[in-house]
């Protein structure tokens, strides 16, 4: 029994030492950020019921959208390259297929009537000082501008992709992947990057992404990261809350606020999870089996030493 | 030529020429124990096994590992992480295994110093088991860089500041160690063959002279028996195995210490499946970037006591204390005045001495880890003063400890 004592004793002072290195120091040197739960909770509700048919209007009006965005589902391709399109704009004007999908509703509603404020980059974008979002906001078709972006929004939800069939390739694209480039899924932020049967094809596309990032250094202030590993670098909970609101990790960041929904986010981390932490599920299996085996040969281990010890007391 | 006649079995032929009996008689057989030994006594067999764990481990990593700065990073977090088959497995296999073994040294040497283990005809045991901690530093140091990882690179610039000697501004020093002004190529490569082939070498070497320094003294007892070897083992060879004080290694100890292996690994499996993330620190999942310092610096766990004892005072006083921990271990054995081969709870002082010291360095990992600001910067500079008082008080109370 003296050595249950002593081996309770060691246990104690390894968790002890456990607790201050890791949950406790971790707790001191990164402030615990709560989810919003993808509320939005500062932005005002759409208080309309919005009318398909009218936001197609809206939406394909030259004024409003398609002036900038392409949307393939509806045939409308984009008229201008990614590499092209950031020398303009700064970065990619993101393809509305499926926006009504990926993006909260009512971020999309305030994000089509004051872009600046729903993305949470109005200290960058102070319109008093000349420094206009490059995306402009809607000013009105003439109508209640309110029943006008429920329109629109509700038209975009319903070209979109049903929720389950959401993927989480569809959701990083939308949500980071035109700033954020993935290596290890040969993601850039101009698309996946094909394999090239020829040296010189290869350069071409290279050169592409290289003048892309050189616009989107210049528009960001910095080259945004590489997200591969950063499911392993900072963990899914810093992930899923970092999308939610980078400001609450870095104040006066760059970065806007992405507008995901709860389940998109899910996916955007999924993906990630992909990315850098692609063996999870063989691991999960293989942990189980190992385990298994593992306390067998402590068993047989400890039947052994009873029969050897047997003759020795 | 010594006298060859025709083998009777594979054994006798063995025997002839390499005396395979005398060897298992030495280091098996006959190799004598103390039965009053508790489980604690295991963790050199334990060591035994992680070190394995980590050997095998390592030669899979380094089939596919890169030491190359462009390379090195991706060779670890993609090819091995994702292109080969287990590669996950080996990788969370040696962080958990690099992180643990010290756990397990740890423990070995407070278990040493509770006991007395180090005293009087055991001095090279002792010796030969700090060298071995100071070389296994190295390892773990070494291999740390491996990732290249923003850790990896951060941690190598400071520790290797350290050779500056302060205000010596032996900066000549530092940049010979790293071959460049900054951890670059030639700093990878020169610590991935240290890592790789001469601290194993030098390791596996030491482990030899750990296990013979072993031999004469023999093992140390909770109880501290003086224990007559040759007339217990007399007892038992007679066959009055439970009168006997000593008992065979094997299988009588070896089956104790695979029963403490078995438990120990399923701890250790446990860790590798399911908290691995412990022995990685997030930070080194960021890839080496020389313009961005990261806003936390800090050693690994177990080099964190020594790390805050070099931190709390100013440059060139933290890097005396620093020296001064890093080398007064060895001196224990001489330090301890007392005649006294018992466990300490049995002790005068020296009882509260160890407590003192093993809290002591609790709260100085715990504190070198911390953001040294405020109350942390104050505890961690009461713990570095109290760590070395400690030590300067251990031979007067030990020369006042009466002879039991």
């Amino acid at each position: 029994m003296k050595e249950l004592l002593i081996l309770v004793v060691v246990t104690v002072f390894t968790l002890v030492t456990y607790y201050l290195v890791e949950p406790f120091a971790h707790s001191q040197m990164h402030k615990h950020i709560e989810s919003e739960a993808f509320a939005y909770a500062d932005l005002p509700a759409i208080t309309k019921t919005g009318n398909v048919a009218n936001g197609k209007d809206l939406v394909m009006g030259a004024g409003a959208c398609a002036g900038c965005h392409s949307i393939e589902v509806e045939g409308m391709p984009a008229s201008m390259d990614a590499t092209t399109a950031a020398a303009s704009y700064g970065v990619n004007p993101p393809d509305l297929s499926n926006a009504g999908a990926v993006y909260d509703a009512k971020f999309l509603a305030n994000l089509i009537k004051n872009p600046a404020h729903a993305l949470n980059v109005e200290h960058k974008f102070d319109v008093n000082q000349g420094q206009m979002h490059p995306m402009v906001a809607f000013y009105g078709a003439g109508g209640d501008i309110d029943q006008e972006v429920a329109d629109m929004v509700a038209y975009l939800q319903s070209i979109a992709v049903k929720a389950e069939d959401l993927t989480p390739e569809i959701a990083f694209e939308n949500a980071c992947g035109r700033c954020h480039e993935v290596r290890y899924e040969n993601w850039t932020q101009i698309g996946t990057k094909p394999t090239f049967k020829h040296k010189r094809d290869e350069l071409a596309f290279d050169i592409q992404v290289l003048d892309y990032k050189d616009s989107l250094k210049a528009y960001m202030g910095s080259l945004p990261p590489d997200l591969s590993m950063y499911i392993r670098s900072r963990g899914e909970h810093y992930v899923s809350t970092f999308v939610e609101n980078p400001q609450n990790y870095l104040p006066g960041t760059a970065m806007p606020r992405v507008g995901v929904n709860a389940h998109a986010a899910e996916k955007v981390v999924e993906y990630l999870l992909d990315a850098g932490d692609t063996k999870r599920h063989e691991r999960a299996e293989v942990g189980r089996n190992v385990m298994i085996y593992i306390v067998i040969f402590a068993i047989l281990a400890l039947l052994w030493k009873k029969q050897v010890w047997r003759d020795l007391h | 030529m010594a006298n060859f006649t025709k083998a009777t079995s594979i054994k006798d032929w063995l025997n002839q020429r390499l005396a395979i009996e005398k060897v298992e008689k030495v280091m098996m057989s006959e190799y004598w124990i103390p039965k009053n030994i508790n489980f604690l006594w295991a963790m050199g067999m334990v060591l035994v096994m992680t070190f394995v764990l980590l050997l095998v481990s390592g030669i899979f990593l380094l089939m596919y590992y890169q030491p190359n700065v462009a390379t090195a990073f991706d060779s670890v977090n993609y090819t091995i992480m994702r292109e080969v088959d287990f590669g996950w497995l080996w990788r969370h296999v040696h962080g958990v295994a690099a992180s643990v073994v010290f756990l397990i040294i740890y423990i070995h040497m407070f278990t040493g110093i509770y006991y007395g283990s180090y005293k009087k005809g055991r001095e090279m045991i002792w010796i030969s088991g700090m060298l071995l901690f100071v070389t296994f530093s190295a390892e773990a140091f070494s291999g740390y860089m491996l990732p290249w990882g923003q850790m990896s690179y951060w941690a190598g610039m400071v520790i290797t500041n350290l050779f500056s000697g302060g205000s010596l501004h032996a900066d000549f020093l530092v940049e010979w160690i790293r071959g460049d002004y900054v951890p670059a190529q030639a700093f990878l490569t020169r610590f991935f063959m240290l890592h790789v082939l001469l601290l194993p070498l030098a390791i596996m070497g030491l482990i030899g002279l750990h296990f013979a320094a072993l031999r004469i003294p023999h093992v140390n007892n909770q109880d501290g028996d003086e224990i007559d070897f040759d007339v217990e083992s007399k007892k038992y060879l007679a066959g009055d195995k439970a009168g006997s004080k000593v008992i065979r290694f094997a299988n009588d100890f070896m089956s104790k210490d695979m029963m403490v292996v078995g438990v120990y690994l399923v701890f250790f499996f446990y860790l590798v499946f399911y908290n691995y993330g412990f022995a990685m620190d997030p930070v080194n999942f960021d890839p080496a970037d020389g313009l961005k310092t990261p806003a936390h610096i800090y050693p690994e766990w177990y080099f964190l006591w020594s790390y805050e004892i070099l931190r709390p005072f100013s440059v060139d006083v933290g890097l005396i204390a620093f020296g001064f921990a890093q080398v007064i271990f060895i001196g224990l054995p001489f330090l301890d005045r007392s005649p006294n081969t018992v466990p300490a709870s049995r002790r005068g002082l020296f009882k509260y001495w160890f407590w003192a010291m093993l809290v002591d360095m609790i709260v100085l990992t715990a504190m070198g880890k911390l953001p040294p600001e405020g109350i942390f910067s104050t505890i961690g500079f009461v713990a570095a003063i109290a760590f070395i008082l400690l030590w300067i008080a251990l031979p007067i109370i030990t020369k006042f400890e009466k002879k039991i």
